[in-house]
């Protein structure tokens, strides 16, 4: 089995960092915008860099939103920065509107989603926003796993034509992808190849679905485990082709189940391929407030519960 | 450039337009449309510096955005009678498969605009974003953008107003249709919003006064003021006091037209009130 080594816990929102200090250098119609919250979203290096592209808003994300759709027209290319939940569901008509309606090439740049914001509790840790932004039309929707990947997507996202909502987080996790991958959006990334179990999984839930391949490996469950790092539009091949393999499959996210990847995956194989599912996710709840790991083994976001569900629908599987 | 009778006879052809519009599908806002087209045609024919033809980044041009998006008709109307698309067109309006959608959207790709608005509240925001992306591409033509008086309500805009200040967004004129009426009646009665001038001033932006917003030559006189305050580091707000209706009797003074469409006789009454021009479409 294949597996994957650490290179040394890395938070995601410093992958973004990275991504944008990168496009500064290289891109320059790229202009950040930041609801007072600079420093959690990784944007001091632009800022710095580049203060003439660096558009400080104020606490005021509604007029963040307007104004990137704005700088759209004109051939700027807007990085917006705040927490997730304040890039979505406060700013949900903006986005619909200025944003996705009026086709404008704004990139929601999201930190801190879900559960691992930890301690602020659930006024902070949105789980609804891959919902709310998969539902737009047009609205590309990307949850990446590691630093790497996000600074790679990041870089990939400025050369995409289109509103972009890109999610990532705030806790240190492990970075195992390469450093020099390209990411390409839409395209869903083989980690293992496995025959008994598909594990598809998303953001932080993709390194916890490595680390529960190689328990289910131990007794004797072969698992094949996706990266899908693009929830719209979504890798349905790479999903159809997985499971017409192992006739079953668990969806891992750190989202609400209603509205979110499992569901997308769900209406997939209802189409095309019908098969057991289980979903590793939260069952229709606020969070709370902890430290991330805490809260992921509480609302059984872990390779544990990814171990557990794997078990569950291979017992419901047919053959 | 067109001299002030060309401006009023267009008006005029205009105000036909729209009660055309609305009547043919029963539905859309005459209204704060008939209040506002001495202010579209004043502005699309005189002040603004456009170029020919359509191109969305408007590099080296002036632009404009509907933030009150309801009042389609006018902008409509007055962007076919500015050679954006075929006054034919107008016949389309918020029918099934058009281009003129029942708000303004950029969806269908109908030339002339560049965001989509009706949900209020949102329009200068996107102004100051164009505003400052013209700044960062040393372009020193200006944004205009048109927002009515009852949409202030929405809090949207006093966050965009007090970020275009504390900003020094100087090339931007966004202008207040100040009729006193919204849906459920006169602004006073609904949501008071005390003195709009001494607000804009208190937030730091320049205001000038046009008292006869149905008045072509007041109109001139007072955005080529706000042209001149352009670019001295404050943004300008015009408050324009309008007369919702204007222009068909029947229809002034009252917010009953904010989104109705008059019936036949009604058309026919409107229509005889405004002789036709330039041509009906």
């Amino acid at each position: 089995m294949k597996t994957y080594t650490n290179t040394g816990n890395k938070d995601t929102r410093s992958g973004f960092g990275a991504g944008l200090t990168e496009l500064g250098k290289t891109n320059e119609n790229v202009v950040a915008l930041c609801a007072d919250l600079t420093g959690s979203l990784k944007m001091n290096d632009f800022e710095k860099n580049h203060p003439e592209r660096f558009f400080q808003i104020g606490i005021a994300e509604a007029n963040m939103i307007g104004i990137a759709a704005g700088m759209t027209i004109g051939g700027k290319i807007p990085f917006t920065g705040t927490f997730a939940n304040f890039s979505t569901g406060r700013v949900y008509d903006q986005i619909r509107q200025s944003v996705a309606y009026s086709d404008k090439n704004v990139k929601i740049c999201a930190s801190h989603a879900g559960l691992t914001l930890g301690e602020d509790g659930a006024t902070h840790q949105i789980l609804e926003d891959l919902g709310l932004m998969k539902m737009l039309p047009g609205m590309t929707v990307i949850n990446t796993c590691d630093f790497n990947q996000t600074k790679a997507a990041t870089i990939a996202i400025a050369d995409h034509e289109g509103p972009v909502y890109l999610r990532f987080g705030r806790p240190s996790v492990p970075n195992f992808t390469p450093e020099d991958q390209t990411f390409e959006i839409g395209k869903a990334l083989h980690l293992i190849e496995g025959s008994d179990v598909t594990i598809v999984a998303t953001g932080h839930l993709v390194w916890e679905a490595l680390e529960a391949a190689k328990t289910l490996n131990e007794e004797g469950i072969s698992a094949e485990v996706i990266d899908i790092h693009t929830i719209k539009p979504l890798d349905e091949k790479a999903i159809l082709d997985s499971v017409s393999k192992t006739k079953c499959i668990v969806t891992a996210e750190e989202h609400n189940y209603l509205g979110g990847l499992g569901e997308s995956i769900s209406r997939v194989l209802a189409q095309h391929q019908p098969a057991p599912q289980e979903f590793v996710a939260t069952h229709d709840t606020f969070g709370e407030s902890g430290t991330p790991e805490q809260l992921m083994e509480k609302y059984g976001l872990n390779a544990e519960a990814i171990v557990k569900a794997a078990q569950n629908v291979l017992k419901r599987k047919t053959s | 450039m067109p001299n002030t009778q060309e401006l009023k006879d267009l008006t005029t052809q205009v105000r036909r337009d729209i009660l055309r519009m609305v009547h043919k599908v029963n539905s859309g806002h005459p209204g704060g449309s008939l209040g506002c087209a001495e202010f579209f045609v004043a502005l699309y024919q005189d002040i603004m510096d456009r170029k020919e033809g359509f191109d969305m980044d408007g590099i080296g041009e002036d632009l404009f955005f509907l933030s009150n998006g309801h009042i389609s008709p006018v902008f409509y109307s007055v962007l076919a009678r500015s050679g954006y698309f075929p006054v034919e067109e107008l016949n389309t309006f918020r029918l099934i498969d058009s281009r003129l959608q029942g708000h303004p959207t950029t969806h269908e790709g109908l030339p002339g605009v560049r965001i989509a608005s009706g949900s209020l509240g949102q329009g200068m925001s996107v102004a100051i974003g164009a505003a400052q992306a013209k700044k960062l591409n040393n372009d020193s033509h200006l944004v205009y953008s048109l927002h009515g008086d009852g949409e202030l309500q929405e809090g949207q805009n006093w966050e965009a107003i007090m970020y275009a200040a504390a900003n020094k967004v100087d090339n931007l004129i966004s202008t207040v249709d100040l009729n006193g009426q919204q849906i459920d009646g006169s602004t006073d009665d609904v949501l008071a919003m005390g003195d709009l001038k001494a607000k804009f001033e208190a937030f730091g932006w320049t205001v000038v006064e046009i008292d006869k917003g149905n008045d072509i030559e007041a109109i001139l006189e007072g955005m080529a003021k706000a042209k001149s305050l352009a670019g001295k580091g404050k943004p300008v707000c015009v408050l324009l006091k309008t007369i919702m209706g204007h222009g068909v009797d029947f229809m002034m003074y009252t917010h009953a037209w904010h989104g109705k469409a008059p019936n036949d006789e009604q058309l026919e009454n409107g229509l005889q009130q405004n002789p036709e021009t330039l041509g009906d479409y």
